[in-house]
């Protein structure tokens, strides 16, 4: 039923016995049944990226409880600590930026309009009304209070969409059997819409880089003259700037698609986030094609294998770790630039949000624009681990333990 | 030593109704280098017999290596000629199945998929079972046991060892080409590999060419030692038929009476 992984638990399990002899107590009243537990626990841990927890999983089993209690301190207590110390520090720049802008306030009312205006002035920034509060870096508790704010938005606008949505059900069936395309909710985007959104451009614009740059990469790393020929062209385009190839698509796209019923800003966008990210998989493919073990391709030669098989059966297996290397940075890059190309594709999404914030220029605008960074942060790094475990998937060098 | 020489027969008799399997004409290996040509091998001539064993010993760097990949068509030729069965080789082909000195397993692939890939190659019409049964029969007698269906990865380097050489018998080859084998195991494996090798070969009979560096290894595998001079302008300097019957159990050959002549003449050869 579980042969391999059962058998080596028992073997790491049994010197326990004799030379840790305190810890043996310890250990004994765990069954063989949770010590598996513990280690596919922890496996699975390290392979979703979350191996600072690993200490604190063998601190509960009472493993070492000295060693495992400073580890777990070191790897999940530090990064904590260090992010309370950005907080603070946060927190005392904003204050120091906020009463610095209100002082001048303060002054510009009194050498304009004199002593009785620079009084008002300062009475209505205490009083906390928006018409005067200082325009400046929202510090932590603001933009803590504008992500519930749009958080309250979001259950809002989620619940007048289902109301609505309850409402044209039946018309909506009528319509398709007669044929019509459904009605559909209309209304202002909810911020978690604008993610959702943008998830999908950066998705699409992924898979188009994918198909693009992994088969163009297979064909260039057999071949040395192609590699040489490509070379040129490849270090030229790599380094354009997003916002030009955005330009450059847009040239294109306006000409070809002439339909208006097609979403073009969103076309327009998934392309351009493509272009900009696929070349780290174009190289990196190019190169592990390239790069295959002589063995591999000596044992090829020896078997005969034409090739088709010599391309799905030795290259591309052999390569498949640096490909994924190749597509965990092409994702990363294009969830980088997603944002700047929305903002000038006015595609929606959260980059269009960032840039409207940034335009309307209300009250809560500027912490409503932090929310979205520390967001649009977060998804990156939630992004970077799921390729990180695809890529722990497909790397063979290292002995599954 | 003089006592061995005259006694030693120079020819293999009991091989003497069989016909040549491999043979090498006036071969030449040059590796052009911006100081000019550097001439490895020079004027070789080399005759192997079917179902011969025999072991290249020489220096590294003396070119036996490249003598190797050249019979097995990984390297190309600069002169001269190699037939294997009568026919000239022109490149890689599975009659001629090569045990790599590193295991080359593909890592992706399990022991039994690492073989099966070879056999598929060889025997297209065979139908699955029967393919699947020649990997299992060949797996089994290399000592696999039940590690079939591990990784190639999740096996240790000597068992990577045993799954090439299965993959080599399996092809059926007309000749078996050993680069090193066991050049990168510890002595004691290296000991079990030897026997797994020779006794899967003793029901075989497959015509092998062995590469090594080790005096013990080449006369306990082979029929005949063929010594390279050192390099450049490599060629065969001498040669030393072992007579011991077989099937070989290592301790008897070990006790043979003129075992340590044997050896003596392989060390004397190495030593100028």
């Amino acid at each position: 039923m579980c042969r391999g992984w059962c058998e080596r638990v028992t073997v790491t399990a049994a010197p326990l016995h004799l030379p840790y002899l305190h810890t043996a107590k310890a250990i004994i009243p765990t069954t063989h049944i949770t010590l598996h537990m513990k280690t596919k626990i922890i496996k699975t841990l390290r392979f979703i990226g979350l191996g600072f927890l690993e200490p604190l999983i063998r601190l509960i089993s009472g493993e070492e409880p000295q060693k495992n209690a400073s580890l777990f301190l070191k790897k999940a207590i530090l990064p904590v600590a260090s992010i309370f110390i950005f907080v603070l520090i946060w927190h005392t720049g904003a204050t120091a930026l906020y009463n610095s802008e209100a002082s001048a306030r303060i002054e510009k009312a009194r050498t304009e309009q004199g002593e009785a205006a620079a009084t008002a002035m300062k009475a209505c920034i205490e009083s906390g009304d928006i018409s005067c509060q200082p325009n400046t870096l929202p510090s932590p508790a603001k933009v803590w209070a504008a992500y519930k704010a749009l958080w309250a938005d979001h259950v809002q606008i989620a619940q007048k969409k289902e109301e609505f949505q309850s409402k044209v059900a039946a018309t909506n069936e009528q319509r398709a059997a007669q044929g019509l395309a459904p009605i559909t909710y209309t209304g202002r985007p909810s911020f978690v819409d604008q993610i959702g959104t943008s998830l999908k451009t950066v998705a699409a614009g992924f898979l188009l880089a994918m198909f693009i740059a992994v088969p163009i990469g297979i064909i260039m790393g057999l071949s040395d003259s192609l590699r040489t020929a490509f070379n040129w062209l490849i270090q030229i385009f790599k380094p354009v700037s997003p916002v030009v190839w955005l330009l450059l698509v847009f040239m294109i796209v306006k000409t070809l698609i002439t339909d208006p019923t097609m979403d073009k800003s969103f076309i327009i966008s998934f392309i351009s986030v493509g272009l900009c990210a696929m070349w780290a998989t174009l190289v990196n493919t190019s190169m592990g094609v390239a790069s295959v073990d002589k063995d591999y391709i000596n044992v090829a030669k020896v078997l005969k294998l034409n090739i088709g098989q010599n391309i799905f059966k030795i290259i591309l297996p052999a390569s498949l770790p640096l490909i994924f290397t190749g597509l965990r940075i092409t994702v990363s890059v294009a969830w980088m630039v997603l944002i700047a190309i929305e903002l000038l594709a006015q595609s929606p999404g959260l980059g269009s949000f960032v840039w409207e914030e940034f335009q309307n220029g209300a009250n809560d605008s500027n912490a409503k624009i932090i929310v979205a960074m520390f967001v649009i942060g977060t998804i990156g790094f939630l992004l970077d681990r799921i390729m990180l475990s695809v890529q722990n998937l497909m790397t063979f060098n290292k002995t599954t333990a | 030593m003089e006592a061995l020489l005259k006694e030693a027969p120079k020819v293999n008799h009991h091989l003497d109704h069989m016909p040549n399997m491999l043979v090498c004409e006036n071969l030449q290996k040059v590796y052009p280098t911006p100081t000019g040509d550097y001439v490895v091998l020079d004027d070789l001539q080399l005759e192997i017999k079917q179902s011969e064993f025999v072991s290249i010993i020489g220096h590294s760097g003396c070119g036996k290596s490249t003598l190797l990949t050249m019979i097995a068509g990984l390297n190309e030729i600069s002169g001269g000629t190699i037939y294997v069965d009568g026919e000239p080789v022109r490149e890689a082909g599975p009659d001629r199945a090569v045990v790599f000195q590193s295991p080359s397993l593909l890592p992706w692939l399990t022991a039994l998929q690492n073989v099966l890939i070879g056999v598929k190659q060889v025997f297209p019409s065979a139908s699955k079972a029967e393919k699947l049964e020649i990997c299992k029969y060949y797996l089994d007698k290399v000592g696999l046991g039940n590690d079939f269906h591990k990784k190639a990865t999740e096996l240790s380097q000597g068992m990577q060892q045993r799954v090439g050489i299965a993959r080599a018998f399996a092809l059926k080859p007309k000749i078996l080409l050993l680069d090193e084998p066991f050049g990168m195991l510890d002595s004691l494996t290296r000991g079990e590999l030897q026997d797994v090798l020779l006794e899967i070969w003793q029901k075989e009979k497959i015509t092998a060419v062995a590469i090594t560096h080790d005096v013990d290894e080449s006369i306990f595998l082979a029929d005949r030692v063929i010594m390279m001079t050192s390099g450049p302008y490599a060629k065969i300097g001498d040669e030393l038929v072992i007579p011991f019957a077989r099937p070989r159990n290592r301790k008897e050959v070990l006790e043979h009476p003129e075992y340590y002549d044997y050896r003596a003449y392989l060390l004397n050869f190495l030593n100028h």
